[in-house]
């Protein structure tokens, strides 16, 4: 009875429904009245455990929503709640990957992704021990005494994805993480990245300017329209994992989101 | 233990030429052309008035007192001037309203200080280490202000997201690490002024005993090669700070830039 119920609150605390609402977005700046308008009127939800991918043209305001769910930036209108709780700011449940290297560089691997533990208070050999689970899970060990200078694009990438799992967030947010790797470290992540996916339950939202990444990746694609950013077209990619980067149904999909993108262009 | 010694000598064999050919030339202009001690003491009587002070033990207690100076100087700039750079990199309201009065005090030359280092203080260490004190907290705010401006938005962000937003969290955790190339390097510009300003206010009569005091005393004594003894004793000791400093800051401090570009 105790396990089933400590089972139950395990599976509580990991709810990661995300619901974006009428959500628009208007930077203003001193000199030029009313501003300019990046998000316009987005609303969509994201089921717990989902992976889901926005995808749009440049400029098209992907990156402000992922940011202001993670709540370091704020919607000029409409509401974004996690679990039925409106986000207000930043908060170590909504982890966040950057497309920059994001990791401390005065800090060694382990005590980065142990940087998130040690807010919460918890004791060093504690924090240590949690939070070498998650440098295996990303496949660090023999690095976890590093500096970042001496890691690869692709290594930090790993350390800043164990270093935001390793508060066992709810929501993972990941602003095109993989974004400055070369191709085939890329399609290595991809996997990698899908496989912790499937082991841990996590929602993942995943912003990314690639089609490829976006099909292989994700349960469904939110594709945005060129700025002011509005969802064109939520595409469901009920392909069978683990999927094939190949076969003629992943590139019929790509084929479509590729056309919708195209129309933007033409539309600009 | 030789062997080391002689290799170490094989390795720096440019340099050690270098240093004997300069001291020889010294010597060679001070005794065959020159012919004056009181203009151009020589190698060899520099050597003779330093085994005298040693002797007298003279320099020990000069070295000391000079020290004493400069440390109340630099622990009274690290005090003031990280806290306040700090304070103003941090926090925009704090920038402006301490920057102008920083802007009008900082192009004082810190000499300018010494008549009212010794009347607040006497003649007593804390007015040297005043002095010294005023040489050096420009520099550090200033690097520390700057080191504080250039954090990146990424990690402070990062941080956030991990769960930690209190300033002052923010600014333990993530800016005063991610700052102390910038601070380390402002401490060194700052123990350069700091030891010219000492020198200076030790001989402009706020102390009477030290170093500097001590070129100015054997300049009125007519002892130039005790004069240039000094000298070259203010030039090692700020070396070996220096050097020990670098080697402190860079094997622990900044261990984590070996691999960038500062």
């Amino acid at each position: 009875m105790q396990n089933y119920l400590d089972g139950l609150q395990e599976l509580w605390y990991k709810m990661g429904r995300v619901s974006v609402k009428n959500v628009s977005r208007v930077f203003t700046k001193k000199e030029e009245n009313g501003g300019t308008e990046a998000l316009h009127d987005v609303s969509f939800d994201v089921e717990d455990g989902e992976f889901i991918c926005l995808l749009g043209p440049s400029g098209c305001g992907k990156t402000t929503l992922l940011r202001i769910i993670a709540g370091l930036e704020t919607q000029t209108s409409g509401e974004i709640t996690l679990n039925k709780v409106p986000i207000t700011g930043p908060h170590p449940k909504r982890g966040m990957v950057f497309q920059q290297y994001s990791l401390f560089p005065w800090r060694t691997v382990i005590d980065n992704v142990t940087f998130g533990l040690e807010m919460q208070g918890i004791n060093k050999a504690e924090a240590r021990k949690h939070a070498e689970k998650y440098i295996d899970l990303v496949g660090l060990e023999q690095f976890k005494n590093s500096y970042p200078y001496e890691l690869s694009g692709g290594m930090q990438q790993r350390a800043a994805i164990a270093r935001a799992l390793t508060n066992e967030p709810e929501v993972l947010l990941m602003d095109e993480p993989f974004g400055a790797l070369d191709a085939q470290t890329r399609n290595i992540l991809q996997d990698e990245l899908l496989k912790i996916w499937e082991q841990k339950h996590v929602t993942f939202i995943f912003v990314t300017h690639s089609v490829d990444e976006a099909v292989v990746l994700s349960d469904r694609i939110v594709v945005m329209t060129a700025r002011p950013g509005r969802i064109k077209e939520i595409v469901t990619v009920d392909l069978p994992r683990p999927r094939c980067r190949t076969s003629p149904e992943a590139n019929r999909l790509r084929d479509h989101v590729l056309k919708l993108l195209e129309e933007e262009r033409f539309h600009k | 233990m030789k062997n080391r010694f002689i290799k170490t000598i094989e390795e720096n064999s440019i340099e050690a030429v270098s240093l004997i050919v300069a001291v020889a030339i010294w010597q060679l202009i001070a005794d065959r052309i020159v012919q004056n001690k009181f203009l151009l003491p020589s190698f060899y009587d520099v050597v003779n008035s330093f085994t005298t002070i040693v002797e007298s033990g003279l320099i020990f207690t000069d070295t000391l007192t000079s020290l004493v100076h400069f440390s109340i100087g630099i622990i009274a700039a690290f005090a003031i001037g990280i806290p306040l750079g700090i304070a103003m990199g941090w926090f925009r309201k704090a920038n402006r309203a301490i920057d102008p009065v920083i802007e009008i005090l900082r192009p004082i030359p810190p000499l300018a200080w010494i008549p009212f280092a010794i009347i607040w203080f006497g003649l007593a260490r804390q007015a040297a280490g005043f002095v010294v004190f005023v040489g050096m907290v420009f520099p550090i705010i200033i690097n520390t202000y700057t080191g504080f401006k250039n954090v990146p938005k990424v990690y402070v962000e990062a941080a956030k997201v991990l769960g930690c937003t209190r300033n002052l969290d923010l600014i333990r955790y993530i800016a005063i690490p991610s700052a102390m190339p910038s601070i380390v390097a402002g401490i060194r510009i700052a123990m350069g002024v700091g030891w010219m300003c000492l020198v200076a206010a030790e001989m402009f009569g706020v102390s009477d005993s030290g170093l500097g005091y001590q070129i100015w005393h054997n300049y009125y004594l007519h002892r130039m090669d005790f004069v240039l003894v000094y000298m070259l004793l203010l030039g090692f000791v700020g070396l070996l700070i220096d050097r020990f400093f670098r080697y402190y800051v860079d094997a622990k401090l900044l261990r984590w830039t070996s691999g960038t570009v500062v």
